[in-house]
């Protein structure tokens, strides 16, 4: 039945009919009205404390859940403080829906005070957006914005409202016809012709690697690559996003790939035979150098994004749509394969490598990251939801926080949105109220947002956060290392307390400066009510190992130097002096 | 290489700017643009001129069609088509030259639309070709402004783009 209703109270109609229970946000002039009307709805709203914060939580929400993460900000300064986190959502296609204010809309294009083109800003970071300024198509624009969000590719959709549109009422009752969108296509359909061609092509290789990538995760197809890795006897290598994505303690897992990708699994991809790309897309963080990506591979990619195909790598043969439908297709075509002399080729590098692994110094004198995190590991027995920022934090996070199950690892890694942390773990719990949320960030990282602690404690949620504290700003300070003779530009950070920051909060605060008190620390930060924050003082200059520079070839890995021995050098040179 | 795509898209206010920024984004050069109404008042219809190889078409095909608003695209480059591009040109004339132009204009069966003691305003349709050799033969005379409108371009035979739309699986073909 029609009921009269003004174009706010239409908004929060429509956002409990996509199912929404969460919003994050921050009031301003104009999205005033929709706040006037929010206490009337069954929606809990976080108040955050810089918009970026909304954008990254509601981000974080979105990958850990499954579900639509919602941000609403005003117009404005209010919707521009968003565009990093849109941009990030768009660069790891996390289904996203962002509600901002707009100026009345006869004062659309006078610059009118905070006026500003949200939709012209926003074009190229999201998959769609609506400017709406009469209230009779507030409903279909979000409606339209949430089904374009969460099908197919998902993607972050912004939908900006003008003053007057929230505010006029009209007699209105919802629609819920079919959505009528002539040109867009969520899922494409399979061409039948390829399925022969990819079937033959993974039946006769020898040294096959699956790349995992988040593909898999916005399918939800975990259980079809898993059936089909062990169907194909075929090793998973991950990217950053597909962390997850396959159990890391399946004897066909391998670890990460790229840039910082174990040694093992670069070489594997370099040497393999046969690439079977599962929802990642070559990018360049994971292929060094795309002219000697691995030379002797055929490559299939499975995607349900047209784009993808051949545009970082030509691939052999190409499967467009939701994987997990392509995939069940595949598998019921292929015979059972072995693979038991590359798989031991590979476990025979693997083995090699772990001389290599940090975790095997037996000194207790240099606190390092990764026994932070191995640690961390262990004492969650690796079930925790692991929220990273961006930089070296990250990295160790990847490499030394083994998931078994998806959508675990929330990161930011497309854009590389260092402050994505945070805010991104306060989205993780208020999508996970139950679940054990961790937050491993650096120094630099976390004061880009610490403004979100406040939100935090306001919330009243518990948070873990394991700050890394180096010192630095270290994966730049670890290039300037690398490959800008130590000059440490503009790396080196004067600290604040950060215990007492979150003291100030009416958070606890712990430190730990030594690797004997790792473990009850976190054990102590795990029983403690509320977020803790846990400063770890750790190595100031340590790398993250191995690392392929950029532009290099993918086996072109700087190794971490074998531990002890590069101590006792270290010690007997200090000697010495 | 010079491809003409025919881009179908919804007829709503911001289509062009989505459609124009995608090829500014991912660099493509716009050799004409032409856009304008069809059949059906809910569609518009591009026809955008590219230079550029295959691959890169393709691409561009497949970015296209991630713009919700667009509908279809079709590559017209090797499909048996009527190309045509206007071209108003305001060119001088005088007592003297005015017939000389006025042969001119008769042997590329241009019009003109517009005369003045100093000058003619010649209008000419054709492929891109027979323009550019109509410009070439004025230029001596003195081309005093021209404006063209850019390629429009239909397929022959009797189907219709929207109405007899290609499938989109035709695209799960890969090239490589």
């Amino acid at each position: 039945m029609k009921k009269k209703q003004t174009g706010a109270q239409i908004v929060w109609e429509c956002l409990i009919r996509e199912g929404v229970e969460v919003v994050f946000g921050y009031p301003g002039g104009a999205n005033l009205p929709l706040y006037d009307a929010l206490p009337d709805y069954p929606i809990h709203h976080v108040l955050v404390r810089h918009e970026q914060g909304a954008s990254h939580a509601a981000d974080g929400y979105a990958r850990s859940t499954g579900k639509v993460g919602v941000a609403m900000t005003t117009s404005g300064p209010g919707a521009t403080n968003m565009v990093t986190g849109i941009a990030t959502a768009m660069m790891d296609s996390s289904p996203t829906v962002f509600i901002t204010g707009q100026v009345a809309s006869k004062l659309i294009g006078y610059d009118a005070f905070q006026e500003i083109d949200v939709t012209g800003i926003t074009l190229p970071i999201t998959k769609h957006n609506y400017l709406v300024t009469d209230v009779n198509e507030i409903s279909s624009a979000i409606r339209e914005a949430f089904y374009i969000a969460r099908t197919g590719r998902p993607g972050p959709v912004l939908v900006d409202i003008s003053k007057d549109a929230q505010q006029n009422a009209i007699e209105w009752e919802y629609d819920d016809s079919p959505i009528k969108l002539p040109g867009y296509r969520p899922d494409p359909t399979l061409s039948r012709g390829h399925v022969q061609q990819v079937v033959d092509m993974i039946q006769s290789a020898r040294r096959p690697v699956i790349l995992a990538g988040n593909g898999i995760i916005a399918s939800g197809a975990m259980d079809e690559v898993l059936d089909f890795a062990e169907h194909t006897n075929t090793p998973v290598a991950m990217t950053l996003l597909g962390l997850g994505a396959f159990p890391a303690s399946h004897p066909l897992a391998l670890g990460m790939m790229g840039m910082h990708g174990e040694s093992w699994v670069n070489t594997a991809i370099q040497e393999a035979d046969l690439l079977i790309a599962f929802g990642m897309r070559f990018d360049d963080r994971v292929t060094g150098n795309v002219k000697t990506y691995a030379p002797k591979a055929r490559k299939i990619q499975f995607d349900i994004d047209l784009s993808e195909i051949n545009k970082n790598v030509p691939v052999d043969a190409a499967l467009i749509g939701d994987l997990r439908h392509t995939l069940r297709q595949v598998i019921d075509f292929i015979q059972p394969c072995e693979h038991r002399e590359w798989v031991e080729t590979i476990q025979q590098m693997k083995d090699e490598a772990s001389a290599h692994s940090i975790l095997t110094d037996s000194g207790d004198k240099h606190l390092y990251a990764a026994h932070v995190i191995d640690e961390l590991w262990k004492c969650t027995d690796g079930d925790a939801i692991i929220v990273t920022d961006v930089g070296q934090n990250q990295m160790w996070a990847a490499q030394y926080y083994k998931l078994d199950k998806p959508a675990r690892f929330i990161s930011s890694g497309g854009l590389g949105t260092m402050g994505f942390g945070l805010p991104a773990a306060v989205g993780v719990k208020m999508g996970n109220p139950d679940a054990e949320v961790w937050l491993i960030v650096g120094d630099g990282g976390f004061q880009m947002t610490q403004a979100e602690l406040s939100t935090a404690a306001q919330e009243g949620i518990k948070i873990t956060i394991a700050l890394i504290n180096n010192g630095y700003m270290g994966m730049v300070r670890q290039w300037q290392e690398f490959f800008y003779d130590r000059r440490y530009s503009a790396t080196p950070m004067r600290n604040p307390d950060f215990v007492k920051i979150a003291e100030a909060h009416g958070l606890t605060g712990l430190l730990v400066t030594q690797r004997a008190d790792i473990e009850k620390t976190i054990q102590q930060a795990r029983q403690t009510e509320g977020t803790v924050l846990i400063e770890f003082k750790v190595e100031k200059e340590d790398s993250v190992y191995p690392m392929v520079p950029a532009g290099a070839s993918l086996h072109q890995m700087i190794r971490r130097p074998v531990p002890n021995t590069a101590f006792e050098k270290e010690e007997a040179q200090s000697k010495a002096k | 290489m010079k491809s003409t795509l025919v881009v179908l898209v919804e007829n709503k206010p911001g289509v062009l700017n989505r459609v124009a920024s995608l090829f500014r984004r991912r660099a493509f050069n716009i050799d004409s643009l032409a856009v304008g109404r069809t059949e059906n008042p809910d569609v518009s219809r591009m026809t955008i001129v590219v230079d550029s190889d295959q691959l890169n078409i393709e691409r561009l095909t497949a970015y296209l069609y991630k713009l919700v608003n667009v509908i279809q695209v079709y590559n017209l480059t090797a499909t048996p088509s009527v190309d045509r591009d206007l071209a108003l040109i305001k060119v001088q004339a005088n007592d003297e030259s005015r017939s000389h132009i006025m042969q001119i204009v008769d042997v590329f069966r241009a019009r003109i639309v517009d005369v003045n003691s100093n000058s003619l305003m010649v209008e000419i349709t054709g492929d891109e070709e027979k323009i550019e050799g109509f410009i070439e033969v004025l230029k001596p005379w003195g081309i005093i402004e021209m404006v063209r409108t850019g390629l429009v371009s239909m397929a022959r035979g009797a189907s219709s783009l929207l109405v007899d739309p290609i499938p989109v699986s035709d695209f799960n073909r890969i090239t490589v």
